[in-house]
């Protein structure tokens, strides 16, 4: 069993395992609240599991993309958890559990995952199909692009069958996890996916007080 | 839900700031304090860039927290509580430390203390000095005395409180109306040229200056400020006076004194922070002050903190500086406390209050 933490965009927790499933999940749109929900949410899923810390194999951090101080509040959870839990981290692209759960409900063939990145700007990853095992197929990596550029004839997925998710399932993401795990396929870097620099601007030196 | 009320283990979670600190304590033994700063970074930005601060809190945590279990011979499991400053300070910095902190006390199963950042820096003087103690540091073992006077001085915080009791009676009783006085020091740095942070390098320059060769003002100091803000600091008068005689130098084309510029500079800040923590002592009657914050690495202050303080009678204590400054000992330290007065631990749907008051000791 794996516990995963997702706040890349709202909140959300949850206990999977291969065979089983969902177990328990925990979903809070909100993103304004990660650091108040995260803890609570985490022991309600392993409680309704019933399981201890002890006795899952990993946890499941959604690396992003996401908005910063959102993003962050998840994956700290999931990597504090995993130290103290003695389990691996295993971080997964947060993107890839929205296409995973809109392959695993039906969908097949091309896909663009895109949520939101505040300034009116959107993340977006691509994906030509699920795989024989089920999972999603990235073929355009996640990136950072204002909305007009993604509905440009010219972008390369402009065509393709567009989905804006406004919340990720923690469920979906352990899924993949759990996926990727049996099936020997690797996971993503153990990096935030912020994708954007933190903005700063150098000054010209002091501001002239005097008339 | 605390199994151990007597001799608490406790490790303490600090990131309000740039500083990611770790810190262990048994009772009101230090068993270690970790800080990972991410000043540095900081640097060619003249102060502290709050989204460049976050991402390193969370770079830092796990390494910091490996290190100082390592340091503390204790295994993770062994904690008795985690504690975890929830405020006040950077909001999106404080939120790495509180996520984790919860993640970290459910899997282990450990009951959690959110505590106030300002009452953590009067804490750190609890703490027995097993560690990190140098000859050169007071290394006071005596335990903390009630009431007292509390001068806290960082670049995110200058605060006066009446300290009645550690865990249950704290008062504000001024604040900075505008910069924090570390801050200050560091526009000032700048526009002496000079780099970031500014403390210690107004610090090293001033040695060479007069600080009687320009009168700068001192903030909330005239009668007419003793009503609403008897101990309340303004600093941002005091930048604008120094860099008005910078200019005006530099349009006459004259050099600029730069080492009397900055003692003049310092022995205002100095004079107003300790004329105000002085007036509270002696309005108060409380015949202690303690002092906290970065900006008590300043030589200057300490010495003259030293020299009014044994004139007027009053007691005065310096925690070591690798406890002034931010760090997560003094939140371990002020966990530890609440834990041996009965308190019960803080339910998990605490969230960070970036502007937390004082008055709210635990969460
Ligand atoms: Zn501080």
């Amino acid at each position: 069993m794996l516990l995963a933490i997702d706040t890349s965009a709202g909140t959300s927790v949850a206990v999977v395992d291969f065979t089983r499933g969902v177990i328990a999940e925990r979903g809070e749109a909100d993103t304004m609240r990660h650091a108040e929900i995260v803890g609570p949410f985490i022991l309600e899923c392993l409680r309704e599991a019933d399981i201890a810390p002890a006795a899952l194999s990993g946890v499941v951090g959604g690396m992003g993309p996401g908005p910063f101080t959102g993003l962050r509040v998840g994956i700290a959870s999931a990597r504090v958890f995993a130290l103290g839990a003695g389990k691996p981290l295993v971080p997964v692209i947060s993107h890839d559990a929205i296409a995973y759960g809109h392959y695993r409900r039906g969908h097949s063939g091309p896909l663009v995952v895109v949520t939101d990145a505040r300034r009116r700007e959107i993340y977006w990853s691509a994906y030509s199909q699920a795989d024989a095992v089920g999972l999603p197929v990235r073929v355009g990596s996640p990136g950072l692009a204002k909305p007009a550029e993604l509905d440009d004839p010219a972008w390369l997925h402009a065509l393709w069958p567009r989905i804006d998710a406004a919340t990720v399932a923690a469920g979906d993401l352990g899924l993949v996890a759990e996926l990727s795990f049996a099936h020997h396929r690797p996971f993503a870097a153990n990096v935030p996916l912020y994708l954007r620099s933190p903005d700063v601007t150098l000054s010209n030196g002091p501001k002239r007080v005097s008339r | 839900m605390v199994t151990n009320r007597t001799d608490p283990l406790v490790l303490g979670i600090e990131t309000s700031c740039d500083e990611t600190g770790i810190g262990i304590v048994r009772g009101t033994t230090l068993l270690s304090n970790t800080i990972a700063s991410s000043m540095d970074e900081h640097a060619r930005y003249g102060g502290v860039v709050p989204e460049i601060a976050a991402r390193a809190h969370l770079d830092e945590l796990v390494p910091a927290i490996n290190a100082a279990i390592a340091e503390a011979g204790i295994r993770l499991h062994d904690l008795d509580a985690i504690a975890v400053t929830c405020g006040p300070g950077l909001s999106g910095a404080l939120m790495v430390g509180v996520g984790a902190a919860k993640a970290l006390a459910v899997a282990l199963d450990k009951p959690i203390y959110a505590v106030n950042h300002l009452v953590g820096h009067v804490g750190a003087d609890l703490l027995h000095h097993s560690i990190h103690t140098s000859r050169t540091e007071t290394s006071d073992a005596a335990p903390l005395e009630y009431p007292t006077i509390a001068l806290l001085v960082s670049g995110g915080h200058t605060s006066l409180l009446l300290v009645r009791d550690l865990v249950s009676d704290v008062e504000l009783l001024g604040e900075t109306i505008d910069d924090a006085a570390g801050e200050a020091f560091d526009k000032v740095a700048r526009l002496l040229s000079l780099p970031y942070p500014g403390g210690p390098q107004i610090d090293r320059v001033a040695a060479d200056g007069n600080p009687k060769a320009i009168r700068f003002p001192r903030g909330l100091s005239q009668p007419k400020d003793m009503a609403a803000h008897r101990y309340d600091f303004s600093f941002s008068g005091l930048k604008t006076s120094v860099a008005r005689f910078v200019e005006q130098r530099q349009d006459a084309g004259e050099p600029v004194p730069t080492a009397d510029v900055a003692a003049s500079f310092r022995e205002a800040v100095v004079d107003i922070l300790l004329t105000k923590a002085l007036a509270a002592c002696a309005d108060y009657g409380v015949p202690r002050l303690l002092l906290g914050g970065g900006v008590i690495a300043n030589q200057r202050l300490r010495h003259i903190a030293t020299e009014r303080t044994d004139a007027a009678g009053i007691a005065l204590r310096i925690p070591p500086l690798s406890l002034c400054t931010d760090n997560g000992a003094m939140i371990a330290a002020l966990g530890a406390q609440l834990i041996m007065a009965g308190r019960e631990p803080s339910t998990l749907e605490f969230g960070a209050d970036s502007t937390l008051p004082v008055d709210q000791i635990q969460v």
